[in-house]
């Protein structure tokens, strides 16, 4: 097979997982599994109480937004590595072909 | 997987703090020399620094009804050693600790070390042993990954576990934490090892010499670049 008939197999398996998640446990809060070793702190040592505490903590929705800004900055970098090499190996070929005699 | 803010008594706090910043240091100077040995790499260290960004913020649900996501520390941990990885986790540890809330300022000694030091120091271990018993690309990079993902969650609930003992047994507390994370982490962990199966398959298209000493590529895995590059 291809590199690309793989690429797709490839992103087939992780979409097929993600998507598995979310069949799996459709009501799941986004919470994080921090949340539930929070809970579970507190079962064990009910006593205890944080120290300290964020000293900002955003909304909800500004919440997604920085996670969301986050995951952009290192998609803007990846993708910008991978247009470079296509855009290089581009011209690479463009040079050959006018370097070729015929 | 980040242990909140005010989560971690003060004196384990102190305590990964102190065995985190002897290596974020020592990363630090690694990459400055790094960088001006060969600016070159400049790219290369952004790239693993990017794949921790993206990966980190992915919050997928998992069946125990909580959320959980992956480290992508797998890339960082073959490209520029565990060092290196773990200054790119503090970068993100702190963005995420100032403005999300996620993690915290306390336990960010705590977070570096299992995500930015444990877990890319097993995995590479595995990465060094898989390569020098020459195992090609696709299963040293899955293992890399999945282990350094693995062992970050596995480290985390050990550090749990040492601060809050079921009644004296840390052995307790880590099979129930142990328990919370193991479940959502797997399916992560291959996801992430599959996703970085294909970035060092298209580096090794594209740049095998970002990759140079790094996986003992056959010459059959860099034929077209190599040839690309002397014509």
């Amino acid at each position: 097979m291809s590199p690309k008939g793989w690429y797709v197999v490839g992103f087939s398996v992780i979409m097929a997982i993600c998507m598995a998640a979310f069949i799996a446990s459709p009501s799941a809060e986004f919470g994080g599994s921090d949340g539930q070793g929070e809970e579970e702190i507190a079962n064990i040592d009910p006593g205890y109480e944080p120290w300290f505490e964020s000293p900002w903590s955003p909304p909800g929705e500004t919440e997604s937004l920085l996670f969301a800004l986050q995951a952009a900055i290192g998609a803007v970098i990846i993708g910008y590595f991978i247009g470079n090499e296509r855009g290089k190996k581009a011209a690479r070929k463009k040079m050959e072909e006018a370097n070729d005699p015929r | 997987m980040h242990i909140m803010e005010g989560f971690l008594p003060v004196e384990w706090a102190v305590f990964w703090s102190i065995l985190s910043v002897p290596v974020v240091v020592w990363g630090f100077f690694k990459i400055r020399k790094l960088f001006a040995e060969s600016p070159e790499m400049k790219m290369s260290v952004a790239l693993a620094g990017a794949f921790i960004f993206v990966l980190s913020s992915l919050k997928l649900p998992s069946v125990t009804g909580s959320s959980s996501h992956p480290t992508g520390t797998g890339a960082s941990t073959i490209l520029h050693g565990v060092a290196i990885t773990s200054v790119l986790c503090t970068i993100v540890l702190v963005f995420q600790a100032l403005l999300l809330a996620h993690g915290g300022i306390t336990t960010l000694g705590a977070n570096i070390f299992s995500m930015g030091i444990a877990g890319p120091f097993v995995g590479w271990l595995a990465y060094r042993g898989m390569m020098r018993a020459k195992l090609g690309l696709v299963p040293t990079v899955f293992a890399t990954a999945f282990l350094a993902n693995f062992s970050a969650y596995i480290v985390t609930a050990l550090q749990l576990a040492l601060a809050f003992p079921t009644a004296g047994s840390v052995m307790t507390s880590f099979i129930t934490f142990f328990g919370i994370f193991a479940v959502t982490q797997i399916p992560l962990a291959v996801v992430e090892g599959v996703l970085f199966i294909m970035f060092f398959d298209y580096l090794a298209r594209t740049r095998p010499d970002l990759l140079k000493g790094k996986l003992n590529l056959r010459p059959k895995d860099s034929n077209a670049p190599v040839k690309a590059v002397e014509a």
